[in-house]
């Protein structure tokens, strides 16, 4: 981390590939958190995805080509933002692996793995957002993502930012803390045991009230969103990010 | 080598659809995971412990040859011998010896997770010596010709009303009008004839929690005193163990055994922690007149400096199956070993081979809550990938997704072509999701779940429209 963070930092959005092409608007209303923070945002445009999915495969040689491309494609920006906990978590605690034996980017790897953040962990912790101006009626049930509880120690943040938004109450249900079944590539190569813990999450959030679900991570979301579509729940599936910017449209799954 | 059946898939198909052992994990599930909780809170400084736990671990395993030797002379000394074996295969024999040498015939049995490791009940069996399990858990799973399904509570996956059926098929003098429906009738039963069964023994077996170097001592700890009788009633007692178990003197073992109750049960402490040094001294009133220690090595050596050198930190609290939500979900059979969960997946592949066991490292979603809760912090979802890294070199993934990984890395290190790539499946996505059905992968993930509609756009193009 930098010592003391300039005024109006450089800051580079990293969109995460899920973001990218499943819900855009997480991406617009991290910008819209960022800016109100005072940040200069910009999106690298040759960004592409942090590489878990080969690291999770125990493809190394193809992850460590791209953990490469991720450190250039970001350098030069005071801070790296994503509104992950997954992918933040990757870039903080991961790249650095990857260049046991590589001194000079093992120092490229931890100068950005310092200056990489989760979007909620990055706005309370590093700018010292207290508040948002935002408003929404409800209570909100938030998920912890699995990466951003354990591996970057997010709890807090989400919820003191939710806490200000004009209107809403948050609540934490039994499975907040477990999870989901997501799991990258898991859900993909186990899907029967993957959907068998996202229903006993769904069976959890059906015994807590509350009327919406709210996380970090869109993986974990668009699984929590995809299960409780099957059931007549009628919790409403956002990012955080998207209450927090104030601009919440249709939720995930709901139609546009 | 340790055995393990491969096909994970099958298996957990077959436990997700299997009423009375989905029932059995909803009640594990909350049980262990709230115990652990509160006990854990009782204790401010458990996290110092955990601490103090793992140094000691890691102390004595980079000194594990050292403390080997000091222990052996210290059982020596005690007049007990020590026997060392490199594989199951060895341990066996060496038990088998031990026994035939004094014409046992039968053998009271204490939990012993090695034991089950080199499926010496089969090999006894085999020989024309009869293993009786004294543990509740074993005994019922002995009865029932089953492997364990969870390292500190072998039949956690059995209902009462199997632990009935099990108990009135063995049991030939049990009155068909007597109850076997509660907990408590079930367990009068199973005292009454285990109770004969030590009387009787031969000899006794246990397994240990701990070695400890400096007095040559085994520690056990039970909740049912079984280990207590398997050992000191019978003339010969032998103890089973991996050659991790030792630790350097009393006072470790007093703190590992602070975490490891409150780990695997959530009990401040057992209600049997048992030390055995040596056999029956001249004026002890009761004991063994023989201490063998059978000392199992089977691959544990080898992965001192490996990538995986940190599990053999490894306490077998259980605590990372009880919070691990694919064990929560399968339950311990399916893993196809008798060490299931994160625990297992690291080590089954140590033991039995990386090609024997390729499905295991895989079968996690990497959440984390295993290394959260492990006593001695072992780093249980970084060595499940380093496993994925040898799978993945050694061909063990199979073609389908090894292919998808190959396109996907293409387009990812190609930032034109990615953007086009995904321009491409953000319209497919808007405009015809049903094709996503035919999807390898996906079609399991939409059987049961939607997928969101895209908006046909991705955010990098939205963004570069917009700015
Ligand atoms: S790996 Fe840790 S949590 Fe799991 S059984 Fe071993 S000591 Fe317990």
């Amino acid at each position: 981390m930098l010592a003391v963070p300039p005024k109006n930092p450089s800051v580079a959005l990293l969109v995460t590939c899920l973001v990218d092409l499943l819900r855009p608007q997480v991406g617009f209303a991290a910008v819209t958190l960022l800016e109100r923070a005072g940040c200069k945002v910009s999106v690298p445009e040759s960004q592409t995805c942090c590489g878990q999915p080969a690291y999770n495969s125990g493809d190394r040689a193809d992850a460590r080509k791209i953990a490469r491309q991720v450190i250039e494609t970001f350098a030069g920006f005071d801070y790296v933002v994503a509104p992950s906990g997954s992918c933040a978590g990757m870039v903080r605690i991961h790249f650095a692996e990857f260049f046991a034996d590589d001194p000079v980017w093992a120092a490229k790897a931890m100068h950005l793995a310092d200056r990489t953040y989760e979007l909620t962990q990055f706005l309370t912790d590093v700018m010292g957002v207290a508040e948002v101006s935002a408003a929404h009626p409800g209570t909100a049930i938030y998920h912890d993502s699995c990466s951003g509880l354990r591996e970057l120690g997010i709890k807090d943040q989400p919820r003191a930012l939710l806490n200000t938004v004009n209107g809403l109450k948050t609540n934490d249900y039994s499975g907040s803390e477990a999870c989901c079944g997501f799991g990258g590539t898991f859900c993909v190569k186990y899907p029967e045991v993957s959907d068998r813990i996202v229903g006993q999450r769904v069976t959890e959030l059906a015994a807590t009230p509350g009327d919406l679900l709210l996380g970090g991570d869109l993986g974990c979301l668009i699984n929590l969103a995809g299960k409780l579509a099957r059931t007549d729940s009628k919790l409403r599936v956002f990012h955080v990010a998207e209450i927090l910017a104030g601009d919440a449209g249709p939720a995930i799954g709901e139609k546009s | 080598m340790m055995h393990v059946t491969t096909d994970f898939p099958a298996a957990a198909h077959e436990a997700l659809g299997d009423k009375s052992l989905q029932a059995a994990l909803a009640r594990m599930r909350q049980g262990f995971v709230s115990g652990r909780a509160s006990a854990v809170a009782r204790l401010p400084e458990f996290d110092a412990y955990r601490d103090a736990a793992r140094a000691i671990r890691d102390h004595t395993l980079a000194h594990l040859d050292a403390y080997l030797e000091i222990f052996e002379a210290n059982v020596k000394a005690a007049g007990g011998q020590v026997h060392w074996c490199r594989d199951g295969a060895e341990a066996r024999e060496t038990i088998l010896r031990i026994l035939q040498s004094r014409g046992a015939k039968t053998i009271a049995k204490g939990k012993s997770m090695v034991g089950e490791e080199i499926e010496l009940n089969a090999y006894l069996e085999a020989n024309g010596v009869r293993p009786v399990e004294t543990d509740l858990g074993e005994y019922i799973i002995q009865l029932r010709r089953e492997t364990p399904s969870h390292i500190i509570a072998p039949a956690t996956h059995v209902s009462k009303a199997q632990v009935a059926d099990a108990f009135r098929a063995a049991h030939t003098l049990l009155p068909a009008d007597r109850s076997l429906a509660e907990a408590d009738t079930l367990l009068a039963e199973a005292r009454a004839i285990l109770r004969e069964e030590f009387l009787n023994a031969d000899a006794g077996m246990t397994g240990a929690n701990f070695l400890i170097a400096e007095t040559g001592t085994s520690v056990i700890v039970t909740n049912e005193g079984n280990g207590d009788l398997s050992q000191t009633v019978p003339r010969t007692h032998i103890v089973l163990a991996g050659i991790e178990k030792v630790v350097p003197t009393l006072d470790d073992a007093a703190v590992l055994l602070r975490v490891l109750a409150r780990s695997a049960t959530g009990q401040e402490i057992s209600s049997y922690t048992t030390f055995s040094t040596g056999p029956a001294r001249k004026d002890d009133l009761d004991g063994p007149g023989e201490y063998h220690v059978v000392m199992l090595d089977n691959g544990r050596s080898a992965l001192l400096g490996s990538a995986f050198h940190d599990m053999l930190r490894c306490i077998r609290c259980g605590a990372c199956l009880n919070h691990c939500p694919v064990y929560g979900a399968v339950g311990g059979h399916a893993y196809g070993s008798v060490y299931p969960g994160p625990m297992g997946s690291v080590l089954s592949p140590a033991l039995a081979g990386i090609a024997a066991a390729k499905h295991l490292p895989h079968a996690s979603s990497l959440c984390g809550a295993c290394e959260q809760v492990c006593p001695v912090r072992i780093p249980l979802p970084k060595m499940l990938r380093a496993w994925r890294d040898v799978s993945f070199d050694r061909g063990l993934v199979t073609l389908r997704s090894r292919l998808g990984l190959a396109v996907w890395t293409f387009a990812a290190r190609r930032p034109a072509l990615y953007r086009l790539a995904t321009a491409l499946t953000a319209k497919t996505l808007q405009k015809h999701r049903a094709w996503f059905r035919l999807v390898p992968g996906l079609s399991g993930w939409l059987a049961t779940r939607d997928f969101p509609a895209s908006s046909g756009r991705t955010f990098m193009a939205e963004w570069k429209a917009r700015r």
